[in-house]
């Protein structure tokens, strides 16, 4: 189709207009805020003994969602590609849930779940805090981030078939030594990329973690409710940029990290 | 040597294999040949232990492996589209099976150096599967699978995803590499001329059914029945009768062919037609009739022949049968 030089450039504009007003600028004046008074008044407020512990919590959850994320997400898309069950078609819908549902409901959920008074009430009653403690975090940021690995899986598994893995029997692999051997190392870039996008999503969830965190600074606030209660509670307006620069840098680091591994795939 | 007996399997209503028995003798190159459907694949990958019969027995070097995995049946496969590991060199690919025995490192070294120089990529060593042509690719997976001494090593369509010059030049090669290794092997396909070009055995395969097991002359020069010829090398129905193309004697004088007729026993007698078109193949010419009766059918001619009688779309010719096949009809199961 040819379009004309005006209709092109009005075009080209409002695109880009679009992204900037969307994108950019909101990122742009969180940056500008935050060191407008300088780098050491950045630094100073995310050293904070709230944002040091807010930043561990948050890296922790991560080192806890991503690992259980690979093994699990990964012997799910095993099964949706390779098994031959009843029910696949349901398991595939359930896989999508997380997109489906709003962070919040799940957040509700897992209170009614796992409260004193829920159907696994008898844990917390037991003395072992899940809501308003670290395993009701997890739980919830798993929630929230259980499609991305299987996701990513699911279509390089498609792909790859199943003739290199009859191949490594007949060469006399084990199932387990085919898996480790064969199969891991073929479905790498698809996992690698699952993982990046499970750390993005649980360093920013909010609203499931909110609703099953106590919220106490310095014990089990997350990067993500550090930022929303220094602008809320404290109206420390400043420290809130400060820690929402530091999520972001984590996201940006997440970001580049995919970017190169995204090109070295393809030069592959 | 290979021993299969009374093997089933079906797939819902589809039987891919309808009670086949078959032996196949040591150091043999074998081929299973059919239409595609016909069993033969299915047929192999039982063989490898890569599809489990509904009954029936497989034995391989005289040992029951019926109920043995793939691992443990002491067997090589060769996959039609390579099954090469992408994400591994050549050396790498090559030295799989031994690297899984825990074999001494410098051993496999040798032993990989070797079989490199056999399947002639020697230099590749360091190359990644997608560096390689389809070809090299190919011999690439022969050396992996040669590489753990198979008792048997088995080829499933292993040219059908090359094209023709390189397939060609790949069976010559297979041809040859199997001379000098020796090893039992059975090869699928569904092109006669590759069976016929490397196979000294050739089991024809038809709708989960053997129809016929020998080897290729005889299968060629007596087929068991009207299948087996036309399966093998191209046939022209003349007078109601399967006569191969190049049996067929084309003459402008009719009484000269009715005299040569006589000594034909069997023969469909001479039959009037009309050439309609003829096509020059290099050194062959095919020229196509139509009978008075409206039956078409294709002659097969040297170009010396085709010279001398000057043909031209619709010229009278008068048509027979140098000699017609005798089709043995006898049980598949006794032809083993």
């Amino acid at each position: 189709m040819k379009v004309s030089t005006p209709t092109r450039l009005t075009l080209r504009v409002v695109a880009l207009g679009y992204l900037v007003v969307l994108l950019l600028v909101p990122v742009v004046l969180i940056l500008w805020r935050t060191f407008e008074p300088g780098v050491g008044a950045f630094l100073d407020s995310v050293r904070t003994p709230a944002a040091i512990s807010a930043l561990n919590l948050s890296l922790l959850i991560v080192a806890i969602v991503v690992p259980l994320n690979v093994v699990f997400g990964v012997g799910t898309a095993l099964a949706l590609v390779r098994g031959r069950f009843r029910g696949r078609g349901v398991l595939q819908a359930v896989v999508d849930l997380p997109f489906a549902v709003s962070p919040i409901v799940v957040g509700v959920a897992l209170i009614m779940l796992w409260g004193v008074g829920g159907w696994f009430g008898f844990v917390e009653r037991s003395g072992f805090k899940v809501i308003f403690g670290l395993p009701g975090m997890v739980i919830a940021t798993l929630f929230v981030t259980l499609p991305f690995v299987v996701r990513e899986v699911e279509p390089v598994l498609h792909e790859i078939g199943t003739e290199q893995e009859q191949a490594a029997a007949t060469l006399g692999a084990s199932s387990w030594q085919t898996f480790w051997r064969i199969t891991l190392p073929a479905i790498r870039w698809g996992l690698t990329y699952g993982v990046v996008l499970t750390v993005a999503r649980a360093l920013g969830e909010f609203g499931a973690v909110i609703m099953v965190s106590s919220g106490f600074p310095g014990v089990s606030q997350t990067l993500t409710l550090l930022v929303h209660s220094r602008y809320l509670d404290d109206h420390n307006t400043y420290g809130a940029y400060a820690a929402a620069t530091l999520l972001m840098g984590l996201a940006v680091v997440t970001l580049l990290l995919m970017t190169v591994l995204d090109r070295k795939r393809s030069t592959r | 040597m290979i021993t299969v007996s009374g093997a089933r399997k079906s797939y819902g209503d589809f039987t891919a294999l309808d009670d086949v028995s078959l032996e196949i003798p040591p150091g043999s190159l074998t081929a299973l040949l059919g239409p595609s459907g016909s069993g033969k694949s299915t047929l192999l990958r039982a063989i490898a232990g890569l599809e489990t019969l509904d009954s029936g027995r497989v034995a391989i070097a005289g040992v029951d492996v019926t109920g043995l995995p793939p691992q443990k049946r002491g067997i090589g496969f060769v996959f039609q589209h390579y099954a090469a590991f992408k994400h591994m060199t050549v050396r790498d690919n090559v030295a799989f099976g031994l690297t899984i025995r825990r074999r001494p490192k410098a051993q496999v070294r040798a032993k990989v150096d070797e079989l490199l120089e056999i399947v002639g990529l020697e230099g590749f060593q360091h190359r990644y599967p997608s560096q390689l042509s389809g070809g090299q690719r190919q011999r690439m997976a022969l050396a992996r699978a040669l590489a753990v001494d198979p008792e048997v090593l088995l080829l499933d369509e292993p040219f059908g995803a090359l094209d023709a010059k390189v397939r060609a030049d790949l069976r010559r090669w297979l041809r040859r590499l199997h001379d000098e290794v020796h090893v039992t092997t059975v090869l699928v396909t569904h092109d006669q001329e590759e069976a016929l070009d490397v196979a000294d055995r050739i089991a024809v395969l038809n709708k989960g059914g053997i129809e016929q097991v020998g080897n290729p002359v005889d299968l060629y020069d007596r087929p068991a029945n009207d299948f087996v010829m036309s399966f093998l090398g191209s046939v022209a129905r003349l007078g109601g009768l399967l006569v191969r193309p190049h049996d067929i004697e084309l003459s402008r004088d009719r009484a000269a062919a009715v005299a040569a007729d006589r000594s034909v026993p069997g023969s469909p007698g001479v039959i009037d037609a009309v050439v309609e078109r003829v096509v020059r193949l290099g050194f062959e010419v095919r020229v196509e009739l139509r009978a008075h009766t409206g039956e078409r059918f294709a002659a097969q001619l040297t170009r010396a022949e085709a010279d001398a009688l000057a043909l031209r779309p619709g010229d009278e010719v008068h048509a027979r049968a140098r000699q017609t096949q005798d089709v043995l009809e006898v049980d598949p199961a006794l032809a083993i």
